[in-house]
């Protein structure tokens, strides 16, 4: 992994560490008027180079909408959003196409047929982004023989096209393309919840690799499990609002937002059975008061 | 609980809940081996397991060990060119080789049902999807009109949707994969099934949607004596929910017996894997032991 480091500028000084990802105070409304809609009220979250942060939250708890706020796909009615120290919360769709090109920031969804071209073969599809920043093809096809290689790929798929591919190999194309351009900053939403368990292993896997190598990772997932997995902190949203932020370990361990021992008690374990109907209903009620 | 109702006339009523394990089985699979006639392999290479009312057998295994296909052959619904080719699956004590379409259609949804993953390709997009589940239930149980109106609203409130009522008159496009795979939870259990195979059934659901899924299955399983299939890649489902478990593994069973001797005593080297990955990759990972049971 040819990652630039933490805490190297581009143009290789050294300077204090700066966030990967910096939210502050994020709202984002749907709708208009009456129909208006908080998705996210005040959100402030920041991620450091190398680190990842595991989003959960239920569905309608503004996940998705932090990763297209983080990726500019959404635009916040206030607050602010800093990548890799560039404040890009004012930036119109063409810069952040452009940032998005130059693969500053990459991102991974569920459905890996919606972020692949099916008439593109896997090779073409890995290099594309590189094609875009100006690479030339035959610089940058070694490259997508490494990047399949790196997420446990055998070459002989380059020549195929998306559909020919189960759903695991075709997600971890999709993870070899957000990487390609060797963004330091990469959002992943659900990733792996279409998988099935050694695929998702797999994944996780190459997830934690990436950490390693110093790129920071958001992980939205309903998945309590694949967070814990692979997230050095946890952050909880509810309702749009970020109810809880910590370490992985003790967000699981020792929850202390009422949403956050719902969320945590409700999921079985090998050895323990999921809080009572009882308990998860007086949960609810200090979440309602 | 919503879900007995008050409609379910007393002849129907069944006193199986208590019975104890020498109950004839309501779903018997015998050494089933399925095979792809195209390329002539044997994909699924002897699977056994007997399902006695009320009682909850496990499969795990990666994808492509053949657990789908097993729940498939039990209920006789194989994708194309793939065969049972040796042993036999008895549902209420008889060989489905033998049965007919009628047989089947009185069968299906009364004795045995399903939950698949994908819930949108088992939904009619242009049919509400309350009047679906009302359909089952006029045709199963025999409900007039207005009756199974008012026990699709009860089954949609008994899967946690929110706004039953309003549910009831959607269209599949209308709501999400979550409520969905709800929806269909509740019309696979519409005409009191004695067996249900739930495969993946609840890996889409929200964690909070997932355990009040699981509380209803329970309920189920101690009122009506529902026996379940349970097919997870999550073990810890599978360990929450049943009595037993089966480990598959490219087509073969490689440790079959009670739960918590395969989920806490593994002896196979595959099953062994299947454990320290969810140890890995599962809230396990934090948990101290004081918080085990």
């Amino acid at each position: 992994m040819t990652t630039t480091p933490p805490g190297t500028d581009t143009s290789g000084h050294t300077v204090a560490p700066e966030p990967a990802l910096e939210v502050t105070g994020l709202d984002v409304h749907y709708g208009r008027g009456r129909r208006r809609h908080h998705a996210l009220r005040g959100v402030s979250l920041s991620v450091a180079p190398g680190e990842t942060v595991g989003v959960i939250g239920e569905t309608g708890s503004g996940k998705s909408t932090l990763a297209r706020a983080a990726l500019g796909l959404v635009r916040a009615s206030a607050g602010s959003v800093t990548v890799g120290g560039e404040d890009v919360t004012a930036y119109g769709n063409r810069r952040w196409r452009a940032l998005r090109r130059r693969g500053v920031v990459q991102y991974v969804f569920q459905d890996p047929l919606r972020s692949l071209d099916p008439d593109l073969t896997i090779e073409d599809s890995l290099i594309e982004p590189l094609l875009i920043q100006g690479t030339g093809r035959k610089e940058a096809a070694p490259l997508a023989r490494s990047f399949l290689d790196r997420v446990r790929l055998s070459e002989d798929l380059l020549g195929r096209l998306p559909g020919e591919l189960s759903g695991g190999q075709r997600q971890r194309v999709a993870v070899a393309r957000a990487l390609i351009t060797e963004p330091r900053l990469v959002i992943l939403d659900e990733p792996v919840s279409a998988l099935d368990s050694a695929n998702r292993v797999q994944v996780l896997e190459i997830l934690k690799e990436l950490g390693a190598a110093g790129v920071a990772l958001v992980l939205i997932s309903h998945d309590l499990g694949s967070v814990a997995g692979t997230a050095d902190r946890i952050a909880v949203l509810h309702r749009g609002e970020l109810v809880e932020t910590g370490a992985a370990r003790d967000v699981i361990n020792e929850p202390r937002h009422a949403y956050t021992r719902l969320l945590v008690g409700s999921a079985p374990t090998l050895r323990t059975a999921p809080a009572s109907r009882a308990e998860r209903e007086a949960l609810r009620a200090l979440l309602d008061a | 609980m919503t879900l007995l109702s008050q409609h379910t006339a007393p002849e129907q009523t069944r006193t199986v809940a208590t019975a104890g394990p020498s109950a004839p089985p309501v779903l018997a699979v015998r050494d089933v081996r399925i095979s792809d006639r195209v390329t002539e392999r044997e994909i699924v290479r002897g699977v056994s397991f007997e399902l006695t009312p009320g009682k909850a057998v496990g499969i795990v295994g990666e994808s492509g060990s053949g657990k789908t296909l097993t729940c498939r052959a039990a209920l006789g619904i194989l994708p194309p060119h793939f065969e049972v080719t040796g042993g036999s699956v008895e549902i209420d004590g008889t060989d489905i080789a033998t049965l007919t379409p009628p047989q089947w259609a009185a069968l299906r949804g009364s004795t045995i049902s399903a939950v698949f993953q994908d819930p949108a390709s088992y939904l009619n997009p242009s049919i509400r999807v309350g009047a679906q589940i009302a359909e089952v239930v006029r045709v199963k149980k025999g409900l007039k009109r207005r009756e199974a109106r008012h026990r699709a609203v009860e089954l949609l409130r008994a899967v946690r949707l929110s706004d039953p009522e309003l549910v009831y008159g959607q269209y599949t496009y209308e709501l999400s994969g979550g409520m969905l795979q709800r929806v269909l939870i509740a019309a696979a259990i519409a005409a009191d099934p004695r067996a249900l195979i739930a495969d993946e059934a609840t890996t889409a659901l929200d964690v909070t949607v997932q355990a009040e899924i699981l509380d209803l299955l329970a309920e189920l399983r101690e009122r009506s004596g529902l026996a379940l299939v349970v097919v997870s890649h999550d073990l810890a489902v599978v360990a929450h929910l049943c009595d037993e478990v089966l480990v598959m593994r490219q087509g073969e069973v490689v440790e079959h017996g009670p739960t918590r001797a395969v989920l806490y005593d593994p002896q196979h080297e595959y099953t062994r894997l299947l454990i320290a990955e969810h140890d890995q990759y599962g809230l396990e990972k934090f948990l101290t032991p004081k918080e085990a049971s």
